[in-house]
């Protein structure tokens, strides 16, 4: 019984935190239709700019400056990578993304001396507590909340503000909208700002509960939320989070098992029963909630 | 015109006979121990040459994007190395699991000595590609279905569950778990004690000729079939080219040499680890394929020895903290400063040299104009 | 066996409520120029990707050399949204893809055309030889084919000579002028070798000087190819010059069919194309 809630509690806990990953990634998506296989690394150096940061700073101000930073990171990666090649073909912008993941991971690695940081110790989210028995990090139990609140907020942006109908005019038609007067560059930047500012906290909520960044940190769990975000429905808000939830919930499973190693495997498979039986993901076909 | 590509097939033709024979003196007359970076470069490049022109193949000639190239490898690298272990070595190797479920070597089986040794590599590259391949027609039968970005996640995804198979512990009399297999075959096998040493000449030889057969089948009927489901799938299916059974066919063929490729690549890493073979790998020959240009097999055999030497040879002092004689300390050097400044060079080609260093062209392209100038004069 | 090369029968293509051609019935025979023509949207391309296999109709059945090719019944949620006549009469499920159904001999050009753009005039006319070689991808690639290539290339080389574009051969498809890319895209359907070929729209964006020529060029080919064509065009003189009979879509339903001379007589036909007036 045990131990079926700490299953339970790490796996909605780690499903929250795919899920503000993932939120990037389907946004992004839904936008431009590229695969940003650089928000995962960007997940990662949020991470690593909190490891140096919390070193100089005193906690109330480098949390805030982490966040900032990791918004400016993902604002300059979308001028500097993408924006050139908005009217190449997909592939390129594929690739180029797939550069900067590169050149994320080999910065860190030159930062870090390819050694594992230790994650500094936040107060309210590192100190434990004992719940049937179970103790867990005060994280696991904020995350989920803390999920629902920005989700939340964020529909509401989208839904009632004018930034947030022109991303869905964006979403819906590219080059239409940017005839009806749409600074087209300003909402994308508003999509990365949007998806960094969330990758930056869940990588605080991530790497609190696993202490350690190492450059290639940020791979796996990219890949594990844009899993997510396909489960869902490539472009849906709700479908990202609950397809996060459902992958955070069957990786604690699996990862609690004798099948351990499958893992990622099982991820895997899921992504491609879902591309393979329904292209669309669980939420595809639901334009409006489009972004 | 007919004559134009009789010819140019020859000039390729001497080109690589040349490009062997002087690889061969090179290895001969220089010392392998001092130049060891050079001959790690080549032998490592032209293994990276033949999988970046297996996937150019798929990407470049018939527009599939994937990124399963490392899961091929690794299933064509595990192949070659089960099959050519030596029996008495096998215990040493699976010593976790007690020895090995199988227990015969190719090279033994075909009479062992040089013959013997020849004959079971290249028997058991073929087989490791001929399972990439079987493997990738399984895995065809629903990804090839999927478009652009969803085939390649999807293929992506393969690679990590494949990876994932090879390092299960119940399957460890077969794949030795999560470790190295090691005691095969390698290219320096093939140099001779006392004698020739052909360990570069054989990756050459044994990329050469699996690069030469892609190029045939580009240029034949089947790849252009390929490079019409590229431009245009409407246009090509209304014209009568089965679309599935090509995509197919593309995909399988380019996973063979893939396979093939990762036999070849265990080979020169002396040993066989499935987490090597990660996606990572799989974005640095990506990056080779669109350094080179995608659809251009040439660009991608160049791109391939240009990356090699210079993430492992050329760009090496940048790893190495420098005190100038002056008793200046240049400054950022240091280790892992190298693959930052290379992935800075990658980002510069891909925003700013889109097309590559060849385009679509090939090296016959180039040569062709000027010797129409100068049959013009 | 009548003497119908292609016969559309009862054909029916519903997406999801909106029925784009209703019960359309239409024969081709052999050796003979027939037209389909209709206003915009009246569901004459949907008719054309329906024969060669693009869209699956909702029912119906398609013919060829007196042979059933296509054929299907609504299946689902079809079954019960279907609003077209018909119903439960047809009950096999035939649907073979395009390029099997170029294969049994039906090549089609597009209405915005579709070259294959990195690829030289003669590559496009040669690419579509592919369906036709018997080689496989082995005996391809070691070039065993080497006989069957070169008859290819011979081949190609004459049909680009018929049809004018020999000079311009090594050029890259998507340099030539419109005219001659509406042209490389017919030689092209040639090369296929089909026996029925359809022009969609094959006149669209031409001048008048550039559709005498395009006019003159398919009796051309349809003589010396002993072809039997089945085109949609909206070039009124294209279609009354060459056609030998016309059918008429509008709204998805078939209003007419007959020879030109009755078509351009046909009151429906009139009332299709300039409306009706309100005190008629």
């Amino acid at each position: 019984m045990q131990y079926a809630i700490s299953i339970l509690l790490s796996g909605v806990s780690l499903g929250g935190q795919y899920a503000l990953i993932a939120i990037g990634y389907t946004m992004v998506y839904g936008i431009l239709r590229l695969i940003n296989f650089a928000h995962g690394d960007v997940f990662m150096v949020a991470g690593l700019m909190m490891v140096y940061l919390s070193a100089a700073l005193p906690l109330a101000a480098a949390l805030p400056l982490v966040l900032l930073l990791t918004v400016l990171l993902g604002f300059l990666i979308e001028r500097a990578a993408y924006k050139p090649l908005r009217t190449a073909p997909r592939m390129s912008v594929m690739i180029s993304a797939i550069g900067v993941s590169y050149l994320l991971q080999n910065l860190a690695t030159y930062a870090t001396g390819g050694l594992p940081q230790m994650y500094p110790e936040i107060p309210g989210l590192s100190a434990t507590v004992t719940i049937a028995g179970v103790s867990i990090k005060w994280a696991t139990i904020v995350t989920p909340f803390l999920v629902v609140i920005l989700v939340v907020a964020l529909t509401q942006l989208i839904h009632h503000t004018k930034t947030g109908m022109a991303m869905r005019a964006v979403a819906k038609d590219f080059e239409t909208a940017q005839l009806m007067g749409i600074r087209l560059n300003a909402v994308i930047s508003v999509t990365f700002v949007i998806g960094s500012f969330l990758a930056g906290v869940g990588s605080c909520l991530y790497f609190t509960n696993y202490q350690s960044v190492v450059p290639l940190s940020g791979a796996l769990p990219g890949l594990r939320a844009f899993v997510a975000a396909v489960f869902g429905g490539i472009g849906s808000i709700p479908g990202a989070v609950v397809g996060a939830f459902i992958i955070g919930l069957s990786e604690s499973i699996i990862k609690g098992s004798d099948w351990s190693v499958f893992s990622d495997a099982f991820t895997f498979a899921l992504l491609i029963v879902i591309l393979v039986v329904k292209p669309t993901g669980l939420f595809g076909e639901k334009v409006t909630d489009k972004v | 015109m007919k004559r134009e590509t009789k010819s140019s097939a020859w000039m390729v033709l001497l080109g690589a006979a040349v490009l062997l024979v002087l690889v061969t003196a090179l290895e001969n007359t220089l010392d392998p121990t001092s130049n060891i970076m050079l001959f790690t470069a080549l032998k490592k490049g032209a293994v990276y040459a033949l999988v970046a022109v297996s996937m150019n193949l798929l990407n470049g000639f018939t527009g599939l994007f994937s990124l399963g190239q490392a899961g091929f490898m690794l299933l064509g690298a595990y192949t070659y190395a089960i099959l050519t272990i030596p029996v008495e070595s096998r215990e040493a190797v699976y010593y976790i699991y007690n020895g090995c479920a199988i227990n015969f070597s190719l090279p033994e089986l075909l009479g062992g000595g040089p013959v013997g040794l020849v004959l079971g590599v290249v028997l058991a590259l073929i087989l490791g590609g001929c399972v990439a391949a079987a493997v990738a027609w399984l895995i065809g039968l629903p990804v090839l279905r999927l478009k652009s970005d969803y085939l390649a996640i999807a293929t992506l995804g393969f690679g990590e569950i494949i990876r994932a198979i090879f390092q299960w512990d119940k399957l460890g009399p077969v794949t030795n778990g999560a470790n190295a297999l090691k005691s095969f075959p390698t290219f320096s096998t093939f140099n001779i004690p006392g004698g020739l040493r052909l360990s570069t000449f054989m990756a050459f030889l044994l990329a050469g000729v699996c690069i030469a057969v892609i190029v045939l089948l580009i240029n034949s009927t089947y790849g252009r079939a390929f490079k019409a489901i590229r431009d245009d799938e409407v246009a090509a299916e209304a014209m009568g080219i089965h679309l599935a059974k090509h995509k197919r066919l593309a995909f399988c063929i380019s996973s063979f040499f893939a396979g093939v490729g990762g036999g070849m690549f265990a080979m020169f890493a002396n040993q066989a680890q499935a987490k090597n073979f990660t996606t990572a790998m799989t974005y640095e020959i990506l990056l080779i394929v669109v350094i080179g240009g995608i659809g251009s097999v040439s660009g991608s055999c160049i791109a391939a020895f240009l990356y090699v030497a210079a993430s492992e040879w050329w760009l090496r002092f940048l790893d190495t903290e420098t005190v100038l004689s002056n008793g200046f300390k240049v400054p950022f050097l240091r280790t892992g400063f190298r693959m930052v400044v290379f992935s800075i060079i990658i980002m510069i080609v891909v925003l700013f040299f889109r097309r590559g260093i060849m385009g679509d062209k090939e090296i016959t392209d180039l040569l062709r104009p000027r010797r129409k100038e100068g049959r013009a004069k | 066996m009548s003497g119908n090369l292609l016969k559309i029968e009862n054909v029916t293509m519903q997406f999801g409520g909106v029925v784009a051609v209703d019960n359309l019935n239409l024969e081709v025979n052999k050796g003979e120029i027939v037209a389909l023509i209709g206003p915009n949207g009246a569901g004459k391309t949907t008719a054309f990707n329906v024969v060669t296999g693009v869209y699956q109709p909702t029912n119906g059945a398609v013919w060829f050399q007196g042979e059933k090719i296509i054929e299907n019944h609504p299946q689902g949620k079809m079954k019960a949204m279907y609003k077209g006549q018909h119903a439960g009469e047809y009950s096999q499920v035939l649907a073979p893809t395009p390029d099997k159904v170029t294969r049994l001999g039906m090549a089609r050009t597009f209405q915005n055309i579709r070259l294959w753009k990195s690829q030289t005039v003669f590559d496009n006319v040669l690419i579509a030889k592919h369906c036709r070689t018997t080689s496989n991808v082995f005996s391809a690639a070691f070039r065993l084919n080497r006989k069957e290539e070169a008859e290819q290339r011979a081949d190609v080389e004459t049909l680009l000579e018929t049809v004018g574009l020999a000079d311009v051969k090594d050029e890259p498809a998507t340099s030539l002028p419109y005219g001659k890319q509406r042209r490389l895209e017919i030689a092209r359907a040639l090369a296929a070798e089909p026996q029925l070929l359809l022009l969609d729209e094959p006149a669209a964006g031409m001048n008048p000087q550039e559709t005498d020529e395009l006019t003159a060029f398919i009796g051309e080919i349809r003589d010396r190819f002993q072809l039997t064509i089945f085109l949609i065009e909206h070039h009124m003189n294209l279609v009354m010059d060459i056609s030998e009979r016309i059918y008429v879509l509008d709204f998805g339903e078939l209003i007419a069919k007959g020879t030109p001379a009755e078509i351009q007589n046909n009151k429906r036909v009139i009332d299709a194309y300039l409306g009706v007036s309100e005190d008629a």
